[in-house]
């Protein structure tokens, strides 16, 4: 089982919260490590031999042209507009009728300056920020999804960018989208993921001294068990279950 | 990031007791003119009447003129994203309608949108159950934006607007008790359709509700449209344009308020909206008084809705057909409240192998999602409500993140009130429409 507690990389370790017993939540291991076993119970009672199972994990495949829609538009457009489209575009994934460009961290902010500027492209609407981590993946776990919408051609494009957690830093792209302000700082509060040039990155829906980022798949959900009608029943990420 | 962000601790024979200060409050204040004490910093909220719930305000006060404002918010972090990723897909429903507690069946609808996206399903959902959802999603815009009404009106000193639009959406979330059992919270709007279908009892309902409406209507505007207080605290206050609105990401009614006509129901059309014949309101001035004229006349158009959704409303099925995925139970009320039918217990148990099968891997393990992420914006009474989902290929969300209206439109309340006068706080924080338990999720 990885443990990814300790890597530091400059942002606050994740760790028990100062004055929980040894019943708080923070305690608690991660219900499993992510893509296996089958019931969600590691080490005891588990004797259906299930436990071993690995789940693959989908590797993304990069799409073929043409992609159909308008989105050999958008990489045009964007090809033309952006020199260094080669450089900091590292997938495009065509999936379910959505477009995503894979891009790379360091350029993040370039490209949604681009994205937002050029008149053939025009996402002018910045609709969502979030992450995604994809624990045990690869060395860059941590994936900031930025949604895009052009209100002028009607298109919504989806950026994606992945950093470590040992090193989770990636350019603000507040100068260009302002709206990112808010969005940034829940990415930061819930996957600490610092966003490099942001005026105020702190944390915005966790309490200020929160120790650990919750939304990282290493972060236990925490809980009590409760005695119903005299058994007791697990907290809910220790409980056996499908997954 | 330094350990000086956090709050100082100390030891005390309870354990460590921690002094929270608010994060950077103290640099906002440091930064202005140490002699000039004139300025004073207003903490407001977050128990306080107006600020619309949790919302706590720092307002930087020179006399009666906000010169800085700052919201905070996660008063009402509840961690249901995370939630989510513990439970299984279906169950997922009743998590979300939770988050934005005025909207519940946008938050459900989205959610399900999303899903079924996900599974590849999207066409296979029966035209009664969108219609359904349509039909659902509109009742509740009429009754969120009867809330706002209200509050903004007590906010303003108008009480008894606030008793006329609480009355009035009585009226819909009993039309909601009646079809889905729940006046709130319903988890109505499941993936791969609809929990059951609707009552013709509530069908009556809707009618009546038809016909009541736009007396009730003509009621709020002879109480607040011509009313002197009422315009002089609306009209050239808390002013938005519309370039300020697309930077900031505000969408919905506030948007349109500033002239640009962009509604996903129309732009970007889900769920069958773009076979329906309504108009999108919009106003020039950017000011509270256009959002209060937007709002009353989304409502008008929302009761069009309605009308055309109970008028297509034909007999048929309100699950998708594929028994993989349709939730399985038909769900009755008995002596003990509502539960598995008697037919579907006696089906399950005494004739169909098949279904027992069925039923029990669905409730026990649920279906299994094709690995994959999609992103689905609807609009909501406040914007755009947007659903991106990971699925990892298990029966379990791996990651679901709500775009939500509140908490991004909340990011203009500085925009807004800096400036103005502290009364003006409260209009134009009011006009934002913030419902927290969105807001904060």
């Amino acid at each position: 089982m990885s443990n990814d507690r300790n890597d530091d990389g400059g942002v606050p370790v994740p760790s028990v919260p100062a004055g929980a017993s040894g019943t708080a939540p923070a305690e608690y291991p991660p219900a499993s490590p992510a893509g296996r076993g089958m019931f969600g119970n590691q080490g005891t009672g588990d004797v259906s031999g299930y436990g071993g199972l690995v789940r693959p994990r989908r590797s993304i495949e990069e799409a073929s042209r043409p992609y159909g829609s308008y989105f050999d538009e958008v990489r045009d457009a964007l090809e033309e507009a952006y020199p260094q489209f080669g450089e900091a575009i590292e997938k495009v994934v065509v999936d379910r009728g959505e477009l995503t460009l894979h891009v790379r961290p360091e350029r993040i902010a370039e490209v949604c300056q681009v994205m937002r500027d050029d008149m053939s492209l025009r996402f002018e609407l910045c609709s969502s920020v979030s992450g995604v981590d994809y624990l045990g993946a690869d060395g860059r776990r941590l994936h900031v999804v930025y949604q895009l919408t052009s209100m002028t051609y009607r298109r919504l494009v989806r950026l994606e960018a992945a950093v470590s957690a040992e090193d989770p830093h990636l350019p603000s792209v507040t100068a260009v989208y302002p709206t990112a302000d808010w969005q940034e700082r829940e990415t930061y509060d819930m996957f600490g993921i610092v966003f490099d040039g942001h005026p105020n990155l702190t944390r915005i829906l966790m309490p200020d001294d929160w120790e650990g980022h919750p939304q990282r798949k290493d972060y236990p959900l925490g809980g009590v068990p409760v005695e119903y009608k005299g058994a007791e029943i697990p907290p809910p990420d220790r409980r056996r279950s499908y997954q | 990031m330094t350990t000086s962000n956090y709050a100082t601790e100390r030891e005390t024979t309870e354990g460590k007791v921690f002094t929270v200060t608010g994060g950077d409050w103290d640099q906002v204040v440091s930064g202005t003119d140490p002699i000039n004490d004139e300025r004073i910093v207003v903490n407001m909220g977050p128990q306080h009447p107006s600020t619309h719930g949790v919302l706590r305000l720092i307002l930087e006060l020179e006399g009666e003129t906000v010169r800085e404002a700052r919201s905070v918010i996660g008063y009402l972090h509840t961690g249901i994203e995370k939630n989510l990723e513990y439970r299984n897909w279906v169950q997922g429903s009743t998590f979300v309608t939770r988050m934005d507690y005025l909207s519940p069946i946008f938050n459900e609808t989205a959610y399900a949108l999303a899903v079924e996206k996900l599974l590849g399903v999207t066409d296979d959902v029966t035209e009664r159950a969108t219609t359904i959802r349509v039909l659902m999603m509109e009742l509740n815009r009429i009754s969120s934006h009867l809330v706002w009404l209200a509050t903004t009106g007590m906010e303003l000193g108008a009480i008894n607007m606030m008793l006329y639009g609480f009355r009035e959406r009585e009226y819909i979330l009993d039309i909601f008790e009646t079809i889905t059992g729940l006046r709130m919270n319903h988890a109505y709007v499941r993936p791969g359709g609809v929990a059951q279908d609707v009552p013709d009892d509530a069908i009556r309902k809707i009618r009546d509700f038809l016909v009541l409406m736009p007396k009730k209507l003509k009621e709020y505007e002879n109480l607040l449209s011509g009313q002197p207080i009422w315009i002089e605290r609306t009209q050239n206050v808390a002013v938005l344009d519309t370039t300020a609105c697309v930077a900031l990401g505000i969408t919905g009614p506030v948007l349109r308020s500033a002239g640009l006509a962009w509604d996903l129901r129309k732009t970007m059309p889900y769920c069958g909206y773009e076979t329906y014949e309504f108009d999108v309101p919009t106003h020039t001035d950017g000011d509270v008084w256009g959002r209060y004229l937007v709002r009353l006349a989304e409502i008008r158009e929302s009761l069009k809705l309605v009308e055309q959704a109970l008028d297509r409303l034909k007999p048929g099925p309100v699950m998708v057909a594929d028994k993989k995925i349709a939730w399985p139970a038909q769900l009755a009320i008995g002596v003990d409240g509502m539960g598995n039918s008697l037919e579907h217990v006696a089906k399950i148990m005494g004739q169909s192998m098949e279904s027992l099968i069925h039923h029990f891997k669905l409730v026990t393990e649920g279906f299994r999602v094709p690995p994959g992420q999609v992103y689905v914006g609807i609009e909501s009474p406040r914007g755009e409500l947007g659903v991106h989902a990971v699925s990892d290929g298990g029966t379990r969300p791996y990651r679901v993140h709500y775009r939500e209206p509140s908490f991004v439109n909340l990011q203009a309340l500085p925009a807004m009130a800096e400036g103005g006068l502290i009364a003006d706080v409260i209009a134009g924080g009011a006009s934002l429409d913030p419902v927290m338990g969105g807001c904060d999720r």
